[in-house]
Order: structure tokens, then sequence, then C-alpha cells
């Protein structure tokens, strides 16, 4: 094999026609309050852990939704399950409930 | 001379004038440049936020026409302002003259064929909110051009509004909501396809609104993505592969669907512009026509005798349309009523 | 597809191009890429009667190095403004140029002068300074690409073969990528305009081929100057180029059009790099996609020998295609030098074949 020096470069594009939707589609079964997000933040504006890591409810709940669970199983440890965030969510996401869900599909599907 | 009043524009608006106007015992002849009144909204299926249907609105103004005197398939070729009195030239018809005018001439959908990088008009599978309404009002069956059932339809906000390369930066108004009531009719044709919606912002401006939004995703599981699109292309298959970039989670995002639906914005008609050039009336920068006074003057034109009704003024929904036609003609009336107030 | 819908567009977009008397001036890199495309050009303008005048003082325009980040915009101008005043020494006002870069930089320096004349008097006080000379700019600027598209009916006239795979009667597939600095800055300069190009569609319906439309025929090959000129980059530039052939495979292309000097280099070299680094092949049975420019394409049209228009440095091998059109090489000669001297022959790839 001919080392050239560099390798080709992974594509970032989220592909929605091969999405792992599978930790969405369990935790929508369980509990599908996430359907009426739309993507306000105020959940993670006030979110506890994402004010000192690296850690967006917003982002990731969405990103799940994309079939893009990316980096789900290591930034969900940071959630201390405080429910600050369902408090603040103007649309009434049970989003403890969501995190619960998602911790048991990550038990569930690795 | 008797008082009378010519409205130019048979669409909703035009209506609405024409039945109050009649209503108040008034001579009233309306023009319309297309075969049958109604405009727009005669080709529409269900109207929001509750869907109800769109021949409702189009029976009910019909009804109150009264005496109204209809000339359809005549378009104005001109306006003579007699300082008492206007006379309203025709191409199909023969000249009418009366005390007042009720400028009613509307919009015309943007040409979607103008967002090049959309493939509107070049592939098959790109349609528009209007066409998809006509599919919807007259064979009742939506389709790909391949004949099968769409299972995954995207649809696409502002296209032609708030674009500074069309030169059109105004929001269209009616177009969000508009793409939330499609995407509910649609999955309810079809319950197990997946329908998702691009936008920058949704405008959920009128009572019932947010909550028609709430619905599509609450019950109906639409899905909505935050981007908006940027270049179409077409699969082997027919169906248009979409770049958008999903801002929320801040990445670029590809998809193929089956069906593609642009929300084709609300544009100026010809028949507004061609009658703004007739009375020297002024247009903004958008291109619709301006009222003497945006807050307490807004049926007036400037010139006296003569009305303003929207959507000629700008994009609006069905409920205001009626309003602010009714309005015209209350004002129309009044001004006829006391001639001697120079303020219309 | 609503063939009509592109055809609007395509009338939307016609551009001027000039019918005779060219100035023309060469790109830096594309002779070590494409050694037989430039020549062919002349050779086949020459045939069609066509002046085309070339200084060999002019240089480059820079911008290989203007995209770079390497030479500053007011040092490309000056250069730009010097080829200009070679142009108007020898008579001519007609500007060709030989790459695509070329074109979009000196359409986008005349439109800079457009917009802010005092620019284009600082740049002729530069020049005067620099070098004594003066210049008027270009009644016509058009690409060699946009030349070629103009004459293409005289090519088929005088033209030999056609792009039809001579077995099946079918017309070929071929796959058109357009040069970024073409027509996305300006996308009235370009033939067709930026969304649909017409400028190489146009040679290929012309000389009997059918154009692919693929979803990724817009994207970027990946060249861009800097992504790739640093080596540690390139997994991006061969990232572009690897999106695009995915998204062209399904459609089994007999070959790639292009009318950039960097374009067809990535294609054809990417390839191979991506056959030696994941050990996949596009094409027929690991031949690979052949990629050529439209001047090699012009002068297989009029039955030039294949081995004088450059194949022989191709890293996809051209033969399968000139099989499926009945176009006669002679093996032997590929590796012989001008004079019939044998030149060695180049190392084997793993995967991609090799002729």
């Amino acid at each position: 094999m001919i080392d050239f020096g560099y390798t080709i470069s992974n594509d970032r594009q989220t592909d929605l026609d091969r999405g792992d939707m599978r930790y969405f589609e369990f935790v929508r079964a369980i509990d599908p309050s996430l359907d009426i997000c739309i993507g306000c933040g105020s959940c993670t504006a006030t979110c506890k852990a994402g004010n000192f890591t690296s850690f967006n409810i917003r982002r990731l709940h969405t990103a799940i939704r994309r079939g893009d669970p990316g980096s789900l199983k290591s930034e969900i440890k940071k959630c201390m399950f405080c429910g600050k965030c369902q408090l603040a969510c103007p649309r009434g996401v049970n989003l403890r409930n969501v995190i619960l869900s998602l911790n048991r599909a990550i038990e569930r599907l690795g | 001379m008797e008082d009378s009043v010519i409205v130019i524009g048979g669409g909703i608006s035009g209506m609405t004038a024409a039945g109050i106007l009649a209503g108040n015992g008034l001579k009233v002849t309306l023009i319309e440049r297309n075969n049958k009144l109604g405009g727009h909204v005669a080709d529409w299926f269900r109207l929001f936020p509750d869907r109800r249907k769109a021949s409702e609105v189009i029976d009910f103004l019909n009804a109150s026409l009264g005496n109204t005197e209809i000339i359809c398939g005549s378009s104005v070729t001109g306006i003579i302002n007699h300082e008492n009195s206007f006379t309203v030239l025709m191409d199909n018809a023969e000249p009418v003259t009366a005390t007042a005018l009720i400028l009613a001439t509307g919009f015309d959908i943007f040409n979607a064929g103008k967002k090049e990088e959309y493939g509107y008009g070049i592939y098959n599978n790109v349609i528009t909110s209007a066409e998809l309404e006509v599919m919807f009002s007259t064979t009742g069956s939506v389709l790909t051009a391949e004949g099968r059932p769409p299972s995954r339809i995207g649809i696409i906000h502002c296209v032609g509004s708030r674009d500074e390369k069309v030169g059109n930066l105004y929001c269209s108004r009616v177009c969000c909501v508009t793409g939330v009531k499609q995407a509910i009719e649609l999955k309810e044709m079809y319950p197990s396809s997946q329908i998702y919606c691009f936008y920058m912002d949704l405008r959920m401006f009128d009572r019932h609104f947010e909550e028609l939004y709430y619905e599509a995703q609450q019950k109906w599981g639409i899905n909505f993505i935050r981007g908006r699109l940027s270049e179409c292309a077409e699969n082997a298959d027919g169906s248009i592969v979409i770049k958008t970039e999903d801002t929320l989670t801040g990445k670029p995002l590809k998809m193929s669907v089956d069906l593609l639906i642009l929300l084709a914005g609300i544009v100026p008609s010809e028949g507004t512009k061609q009658i703004a050039g007739m009375l020297g009336l002024k247009t903004g920068d958008d291109g619709f026509i301006n009222s003497a006074d945006g807050h307490t003057r807004d049926n007036s034109s400037g010139i006296p005798g003569v009305f303003l009704a929207v959507t000629l003024k700008g994009p609006s929904s069905v409920s205001p349309v009626i309003a602010d036609a009714r309005a015209a003609a209350i004002q129309a009336i009044t001004w006829l009523r006391s001639k001697k107030n120079m303020n219309d | 597809m609503k063939i009509e819908g592109k055809r609007r567009i395509w009338d939307d977009y016609q551009k001027e191009i000039a019918g005779d008397n060219y100035f023309y001036v060469r790109s830096c890199v594309r002779q070590n890429f494409f050694p037989g495309a430039e020549k062919t050009f002349l050779r086949y303008m020459a045939e069609l009667g066509k002046n085309v005048f070339e200084n060999p003082s002019h240089t480059t325009c820079t911008g290989i190095g203007y995209h770079s980040d390497i030479v500053p915009f007011k040092t490309a101008m000056t250069m730009v403004a010097r080829q200009f005043a070679l142009m108007t020494e020898a008579g001519y006002e007609n500007f060709v140029t030989s790459c695509i870069t070329s074109f979009g930089l000196y359409t986008e320096i005349l439109d800079t002068w457009s917009h802010f004349p005092e620019q284009e008097e600082q740049t002729r006080e530069h020049l005067k300074k620099a070098t004594g000379r003066e210049f008027v700019k270009p009644k016509n600027l058009a690409h060699a690409s946009d030349v070629t598209y103009k004459f293409r009916k005289d090519i088929t006239h005088r033209g030999k073969y056609r792009l039809v795979n001579k077995d099946t009667g079918l017309p070929l597939k071929v796959v058109e990528h357009i040069g970024c600095h073409y027509s996305r800055m300006f996308p009235s300069k370009g033939v067709g305009g930026a969304e649909y190009p017409y400028v190489l569609v146009g040679m290929v319906e012309e000389w009997g081929g059918e154009v692919i439309d693929y979803p990724e025929r817009r994207h970027c090959c990946g060249f861009g100057f800097r992504q790739y000129l640093i080596q540690a980059n390139r997994g991006y530039s061969i990232a572009a180029s690897k999106k695009k052939f995915e998204s062209m495979k399904s459609y089994k292309p007999d070959m790639i059009l292009t009318n950039c000097p960097g374009c067809p280099m990535f294609l054809d070299r990417w390839q191979y790099a991506i056959s030696e680094m994941e050990g996949i092949t596009y094409g027929d049975a690991g031949q690979g996609i052949p990629v050529m420019t439209y001047e090699e394409l012009a002068g297989l049209i009029l039955g030039y020998d294949p081995w004088d228009l450059g194949f022989q440095v191709h890293q996809v091998p051209v033969e399968p295609l000139l099989d499926k059109i009945g176009i006669p090489y002679d093996p032997e000669k590929k590796f012989l030098d001008i004079n019939g001297n044998a030149m060695g022959k180049p190392k084997s790839p793993s995967y991609l074949k090799f002729y």
C-alpha cells in the first residue's frame, strides 16, 4: 500500500437517506413528546451541565432525530437529571423521560 | 351622473367589494380578465386554519353579488379620469363609466422557474404549492410523475420570498401556514409517508396558526428542519435530492424525496402593475401599490374616487382580504355620499 | 426531466464569443498534466482557418497564486494588465484563455475595474512604472472551451467519429464537469449560466453523445489550490472527487468531459489514488472512467492520432473508450517518443487496469 501522506476525508453531511434512526425510534415508542420540539434552545440555555461542558441537550436530541447519534453515548453521561430543561421547555417536551429512555436505548442497542 | 362604482378585479377581493356596494343599492360593474370569478381562491381546496372548503367562501361571495354587472374575459386597457367620473376601457367589452373605482387586481404566484437551482420546470417531481392545491381540488390524488404514491415528501418554504437574488425582499406571509396545512393534508392522504418541511422561520402569525403547527408535529409527526434549500438534483429514479443545512445541528444535510413542493410566494400581478401605470399610482420597492396612509387611509389611493383593496397592496390571507375589501367598499360609499369632503 | 426547462435557461444565458483573431494565453501547469491539449486546440483552430496568436513572453496570470493567498490582488491585476498590453501591442482585441481559473480571474478583474475605475487607473500606473507598457482592455474575453463550443458544428462537419458506441449504436454516456471559475462568480459570463452550464453539453450533444445529469454534478472536484497544495489538506480534495464518483457510478458513464486544467487532472489522478487507498475502481471492470478535456475530445472527433493528443499520460486508460467509438490506435507506439525511441513504461497500478 502506498502511503500518500493523507487519507480520504470523511463526509460530514447528514444523509437522511442513510441515518441510524434506531435510538430515536426506541425513545419515540416510549415517549413521543420530542415530536413537538421547536428547537428554541431553552433547555440548553438553562442546563447546568451545558454551562460547563460541551453537553448541548438541544443539539443532541436534534441530532438523534436526524439519525446522527455521533457522540451520544459519551455526552449523555454528563446529564445530571436535574430536570431544569423540562421546567424551561415552552412546548412541554417530557425531557427527563426522553433522556431516561435514551439511556435505556443505549443499554439495549449498544 | 348617477353614482356608480367599477370594481377592477374579480377575485375574492373584488367580489366582496362588489357585494357590499350592490347591497347598498349602488350600481356596480365588476371586471375580470379571466373567464370566471374567484381569482386564485377558486383554484384552492381547503383554507387554513380550520381547513374549511375554499368553494364555500366563493359560493358565499357569489350569492352576495346581487345586481352587480359582471364582465368576464376582458382586460382593462386604459382608464380616463374625467375629474367627476372615470371611464374604463377594455379589450373585449364596451367602455364603462362610473363615479368611483375600486382596484382589486391582486397578486400572481411567484414563477418558481426563476429559482434555477430548484429545478422547477426541469425535474418532473418538483411542483409548487399552488399546483398541489389544484391536485387536491381536481383529481384528489397526489402522485409522483412516475404515477406512484410518494413515500417521502419535501416542502420548501420561502421560494421567491425573502430572497435578494430574485428581487423580493419581503415575506409573502401566507406560505408558512400553507406549508403546514398541506403537510397535514398530505399526511392524511398517505399516513405512512415521511414529510419534511424546510424553513428559515415559521411565520404562524394569526389565530389558531401556532396550534396548527403543534398539531402537525404532535398528531401527524411532520418533521420540521430549519434550513433553506440550496440546490436540487435528480436521482436516476426521478426522486429529487435536496441539499440544505440543518442549522440546529450545524451540519449540511441531504436527502432524497419522491415529491418536492415549493411554497412559491406572492408577487404583484401583471394586472396590478398595469393598473398602477395607467393611473400613475406609486408602488413600493416591493412592487405593491402604496396607499395614501398605511394606518389611517389604507384604502385610499391618493386619487379622489379611486380606492384600493388587498392584495394589490401586499400579501394577505383570506380573512383580512375580505375585511379590507369591505372597508374599501364602505370608503367608496362614504366618499360618494359626501362628495364635498375632499379628504377621501 | 423536462429538457425544455433547461433549454429555456440556456437561451437566457447566451454570450458573445468572438469569431476570429484571438490572442491566446496558456495555462501554467496544464502542459504537465495534459501535454497534447493546448497544441491540439491550436491545431484544429488552424484547420478551421482561424488566426490564433501567441506571444512567447506572456506569463502566468497568477490566478494559481492569487487563489492560494500567495499573490495579492494588486499584483494579479498588474500581471493581467501586462497580458492585455501584449495583446494590444500585437494588434488584437479578442482574448482567449486556456485555463478556466484564468478566465475567472480576468473576468473578475475586468468587473472590478468597471465598478472601481480608480483601480484600473492605478494598475495602468503600476504597469507603466514596472514595464513601460500600456494596454487597452480586450473587447471580447472568452475561454477556449467557449470558442470550441462556438465551432462545434464545424468540427462535426470535418469530424470522422461520433460519440456513439459502434457495437450497440447507442450514444455514449458523458458526464460533463465545468470548472468552478467558469460561471459561478458571474453566471452571465458563462454559456448556460451557473446552474446548468451549456458549454460542454452543447459539444456533447452536437457530437452525438448523451449527457448525464447526476446528483453531485455541481460539486467541485476538490482542486481549489489551497486545498491540495499542502499535502496534509489533500484528504479533503480527494474526498470531493470521490463524492462525485460515488454519485455518478450508477449511471455507468463512458467518459468524463471537463473544461478546466485542474479538474481533469484531479478526476483522472484521484481515481488512481482512491483505488490504491481503498481498492475501489469505477467504470467497467476496473478500467476506471476515462477523463478528458474538450480539446482532446475535439481532436478525437477530428481523427487525430490519440498518441498525438497525449493520452499516454492519462492515469485512467482511454483505450477502452477508443475501442467503443472505433478509433484506431497503435498500442506499440504508446510509449515511443517523437523520434520513435522507447521512453520506458510506467509501473502498473495495483487495481486500476493498465494498458
